[in-house]
């Protein structure tokens, strides 16, 4: 019944939603009544593993091989069906990154599995783990139970479960042991050939620092209408941001963009004006302080990471917020605590289904 | 090249969605169904990869009597021919099903390049195009930009995290799942759409390819316990009516509340 977490590294540097996932491995471990280990897969990754050894876990499987050097989906498909032959976990789980979105469906297959992919919360029901993701980008609730013999695999939206603080709770654990594994691949096992990494060109624009963001999506309907966001951006002093549609139509530069294929933001003020909040544009930016959506439809994702939220048309609102923001502040202020800075939490939903 | 474009019908992006009466899955009587969007953009993909090197450009879809409008329309924007595999409860087939139809009905095509989109609007597995790769046995790549054809193979550009991009190259056959929005994507002519009627469309069933269809499939790994509206478990403070009134009362929160402007 044990768990595994597929961690990912490239070139040493690990990708961060990995203790996402290895958090949530040691979390369904303890509420299976289970173990938790991990794998990390590549070349020379011993430090890594040595890393993973003092995170409370039963075991840390070092998949190493040349060929895994450079990620390829034929390699990690290899390695990772020979890993769940020997460690015979009865789940694996992965961070939803593009890596996984790119090999996990090829090794599940390759088993007759399908995975849960992207998934935002579990709860256990009579002894038996439920994974909550979401259909039709984000507007409706899937709960999926897996069905037949182990491995089963899921992968983990960004966000949705938090790194585990290791605090103190009583007596040290002992170091996990660390097994290498060196998996059987050949150079003819492995065909696309992967080139270098780069970026499109040097970002000059970093919305990370921007305080307060009001970015626009599809409801604007076309560029013309951009100047309208344009106001209201300059009466916030804020930064503008759009969601992925936008750039796509060239109607605003790539760097502008927010969510998983652009830059993650949380500023103190995230205002989102006509996006409906596909789960792509939220893991982007649901650490926002204070989340704002105006939207027409009372439906949209979007007013569920929304502390307020206008239901209306943009190309009315937006005018009248423009015109509400020009007039003169108040002098004083009714007194009050400030508010507190709120923790990017896990998402609300992994509550939610603990709940249900 | 041979293309084959596997293509989803899903609902349509603005439907008023219901959950069926079964809890595991919407209710599909009142709903209009559209190609689904990174498969539209894998169909364009497919025919400026014709119109660049010629071949032939093969819509493939699986799925009940519905789906055969959006062969239709594929053929209209500039596809050959179509295939569909005509299987009803498409809701129900999860993505390796799928796969498994598109596969049978592949392996007699042979064709030098397969695309699809890299995840369906509806379901959202993102699971069927790498899976097929798998099932046929081809190299593959995913979250694809742009693909170069070279001499007995192509250069694909793939998306990454942050804004990252990354060339793989890779000899055909092969299968690509291709990005959403990555070009414009072009509308059928009123030739065309004429055209298109006269287009094949051969109709199989899972029965003719050899498969079982979703009764004799082997047993899914993962079933649908139930679907539903998430529960709004954020405490949204929503301003409704009179635009003017909603941006002033916003303001005001924004003010003296959240105390960020």
């Amino acid at each position: 019944m044990s768990i595994l977490a597929v961690m990912e590294q490239r070139g040493g540097i690990w990708n961060r939603m990995s203790f996402e996932t290895l958090a949530a491995a040691r979390q369904l471990a303890r509420e299976l009544d289970t173990t938790a280990s991990a794998a990390v897969l590549g070349q020379s990754i011993g430090p890594l593993a040595a890393e993973l050894a003092a995170k409370r876990l039963e075991k840390v499987y070092a998949v190493e091989h040349a060929l895994l050097q450079n990620y390829t989906p034929d390699a990690y498909t290899i390695a990772l069906r020979q890993l769940v032959e020997l460690a015979k976990p009865f789940l694996v789980l992965f961070p939803h990154t593009y890596q996984v979105r790119d090999f996990l469906p090829k090794l599940a297959a390759s088993l007759g599995k399908v995975a849960v992919s992207d998934a935002i919360s579990h709860r256990v029901d009579h002894g038996e783990l439920v994974l909550a993701r979401q259909l039709f980008q984000g507007r409706v609730g899937m709960d999926a139970r897996f069905a037949g013999d182990a491995p089963h695999f899921a992968s983990l939206q960004a966000g949705a479960y938090q790194p585990d603080q290791l605090g103190p709770d009583g007596a040290p654990h002992p170091a996990a042991t660390v097994e290498r594994f060196a998996p059987r691949i050949s150079p003819s096992d492995i065909r696309t050939r992967p080139l270098g990494l780069f970026r499109e060109s040097q970002r000059t624009l970093d919305l990370g620092a921007a305080e307060i963001i009001v970015s626009v999506g599809r409801g604007i309907q076309e560029a013309g209408n951009i100047p309208l966001i344009e106001k209201l951006v300059e009466a916030l002093g804020a930064e503008l941001g759009a969601s992925r549609p936008i750039c796509d139509a060239g109607w605003l530069p790539n760097e502008r963009q927010v969510g998983s294929s652009g830059q993650t933001v949380a500023p103190k003020m995230y205002m989102a004006i006509g996006i409906s909040g596909a789960i792509q544009h939220l893991v982007g930016m649901k650490a926002s302080r204070t989340v704002v959506a105006i939207n027409r439809d009372p439906n949209a994702p979007i007013f569920e990471v929304a502390d307020y939220g206008i239901v209306g048309d943009l190309f009315q609102v937006v005018p009248a917020l423009v015109e509400a923001l020009q007039e003169p502040k108040w002098q004083t202020r009714p007194a009050g605590p400030r508010r507190k800075i709120r923790s990017p939490g896990p998402g609300k939903d992994s509550q939610s289904c603990t709940r249900v | 090249m041979k293309i084959v474009v596997a293509i989803k019908q899903v609902p349509a992006r603005d439907s008023q969605l219901s959950i069926a009466s079964s809890r595991k899955w919407i209710e599909e009587a009142d709903l209009s169904y559209e190609i689904n969007e990174p498969d539209a953009y894998a169909l364009e993909t497919g025919l400026q990869l014709k119109e660049a090197h010629g071949g032939e450009v093969v819509a493939l879809g699986a799925g009940p009597a519905r789906v055969a409008q959006a062969l239709r329309e594929a053929l209209a924007k500039g596809a050959d021919r179509a295939i569909h595999i005509e299987e009803e409860d498409h809701g129900a087939l999860d993505p390796l099903g799928t796969a498994r139809l598109l596969a049978a009905a592949l392996r007699s095509e042979a064709p030098d390049l397969v695309l699809t989109g890299l995840e369906s609007d509806d379901l959202g597995y993102g699971q069927t195009g790498a899976m097929l790769a798998e099932l046929l046995g081809l190299p593959h790549a995913s979250i694809v930009m742009h693909v170069e054809k070279l001499d007995g193979g192509i250069r694909v550009k793939c998306e990454l995290e942050d804004g990252w991009f990354q060339y793989v190259e890779m000899p055909l056959p092969a299968l690509l799942t291709i990005q959403s929005g990555i070009s414009e994507l072009r509308y059928a002519t009123l030739m065309g759409i004429k055209k298109a009627r006269t287009k094949e469309v051969r109709r199989v069933t899972a029965a003719d390819l050899g498969v079982a269809g979703p009764e004799g499939a082997p047993a899914a790994s993962v079933t649908i316990d139930r679907i539903y509206f998430p529960e709004h478990t954020k405490r949204t403070q929503v301003f409704e009516g009179n635009p003017r009134e909603a941006a002033a009362q916003l303001v005001e929160k924004l003010r003296f509340e959240a105390r960020i402007i």
